[in-house]
């Protein structure tokens, strides 16, 4: 340790300070995050799922502080259980994500916490939402936590439309082991999450399953 | 959202910038933007050359404070001008280590950054690094400045050793479109030198001839 006081833990709030991407496909769409919590400099949890599920086919990825993205998740999970009850059948993404919004936007003050909202449901298929600061609006893919800033150029360049499942578990793939090796808030494990008419899969990859690139 | 630091508060223009260089079989492409801009509100110069050439086959890429930047170059320009008196070039680490004497030397009042590429006869194509503290560091690729963050990812998925010429040219100048599609404070036309034994080539591609990528 090079002197000083040593790990800063107690005075920080904890961050997941991470790497989160959705991505849309013709029938459903892929999450993906890492699985690294941090606190100032220390590692708090480094097996941490992000991918918290709002509804049967509606997951969100969070960001941000921890704190915070998790009450979301949570209230907007409460949330949903009340509205699909109200209208007797599975909600929409957009509702899911209008929900998260609104908390967003009414305490974007008090809250710091970035959640993207994808899922399947049966009127418009797959679909990502980024819900930045209070703003919602639908893309093909969003990407978000600190981690992201390194890999814009290379979802840039390499994400196509029309890809298929797997090729979007691929991409997804790609994208977190690339912004893993870079950002020092994120790492651990890969979790993935695959959410289509039919089911809902999850899954975890470890660093040795995840795909090399140059100089690793 | 919490705001993104690049921790450079840079009094005066800052080059606010993209800078890489990447070794080929044979050569090294050395390449920049084109913008340089005043606290990333005004835009000063659309146009500036940021690649410099110290020697005829040695070039430094400028990042940081254009003054601070330009004033090392000519002192280094000026030092390597004695080599006439020998009965070679320079290599290319003399060059580098003249920009790093000076940036460690003066570190306290200087803030910027460089890459230094070229060829020589004793180790052919090479790239230093020199950081902001006055670290000296060779790598096969390098990038720098502002725009660099967002360009990590792409670079480590696509950079492969012992790339052809033309693999290499069109690798860096996709990596420069990608950075200015995304830093506010990059843009412009991309600068490109190719250095190898034989010579040197510049190489200018204007803002509309630059590769576009999917949804910008």
């Amino acid at each position: 340790m090079l002197g000083g006081a040593g790990p800063e833990l107690v005075t920080e709030e904890v961050k997941t300070g991470t790497t989160i991407i959705a991505v849309e496909f013709n029938g459903g769409v892929v999450l993906g995050s890492d699985s690294r919590v941090s606190a100032g400099d220390a590692v708090v949890n480094r097996v941490m799922n992000k991918l918290s599920p709002l509804h049967d086919r509606i997951y969100c990825a969070l960001s941000g502080s921890a704190a915070d993205a998790q009450t979301m998740a949570e209230v907007v999970n409460h949330q949903l259980d009340v509205h699909s009850i109200e209208i007797g059948e599975d909600p929409l993404v957009c509702s899911a994500a209008t929900l998260v919004k609104n908390i967003s936007y009414k305490y974007k003050e008090e809250l710091m916490a970035h959640l993207i909202v994808a899922g399947w449901d049966r009127k418009d298929g797959g679909q990502v939402f980024a819900t930045l600061n209070g703003l919602l609006t639908r893309l093909p893919f969003a990407i978000g936590g600190s981690g992201s800033f390194y890999v814009y150029g290379f979802v840039d360049a390499e994400y196509r439309k029309g890809m298929s499942r797997d090729e979007c578990q691929q991409f997804v793939l790609n994208t977190l082991s690339l912004a893993m090796t870079r950002d020092g808030s994120s790492g651990g494990v890969a979790f993935l999450v695959t959410i289509d008419q039919h089911s809902t899969e999850e899954k975890i990859i470890l660093p040795k399953h995840l795909p090399k690139f140059f100089n690793q | 959202m919490e705001r993104r630091c690049t921790g450079s508060e840079v009094k005066g223009v800052s080059t606010g910038t993209t800078i890489l260089a990447a070794i080929y079989d044979g050569g090294v492409v050395i390449g920049s933007d084109s913008r340089a801009s005043i606290g990333g509100e005004y835009v000063s110069s659309k146009t500036i050359n940021k690649v410099i050439q110290v020697h005829d086959r040695i070039f430094c890429c400028m990042s940081g404070s254009l003054a601070d930047a330009q004033a090392v170059t000519k002192a280094a320009k000026f030092q390597l001008s004695f080599h006439r008196f020998m009965e070679r070039p320079p290599l290319v680490i003399a060059a580098a280590t003249i920009m790093k004497e000076l940036c460690y030397k003066n570190k306290e009042d200087l803030q910027a950054g460089f890459i230094t590429a070229g060829w020589d006869h004793r180790h052919g194509p090479q790239v230093y690094v020199v950081s902001l503290g006055g670290m000296l560091v060779s790598q096969p690729v390098t990038i720098g400045g502002s725009g660099s963050t967002y360009i990590y990812g792409y670079v480590d998925a696509k950079y492969k050793p012992n790339m052809s010429r033309e693999e290499c040219l069109q690798f860096a100048t996709n990596a420069l479109a990608l950075a200015m599609g995304r830093d506010n404070v990059s843009g412009g036309v991309a600068h490109l030198a190719v250095i190898s034994e034989t010579g040197v080539e510049h190489v200018v591609v204007p803002g509309n001839k630059l590769p576009r990528f999917n949804h910008e």
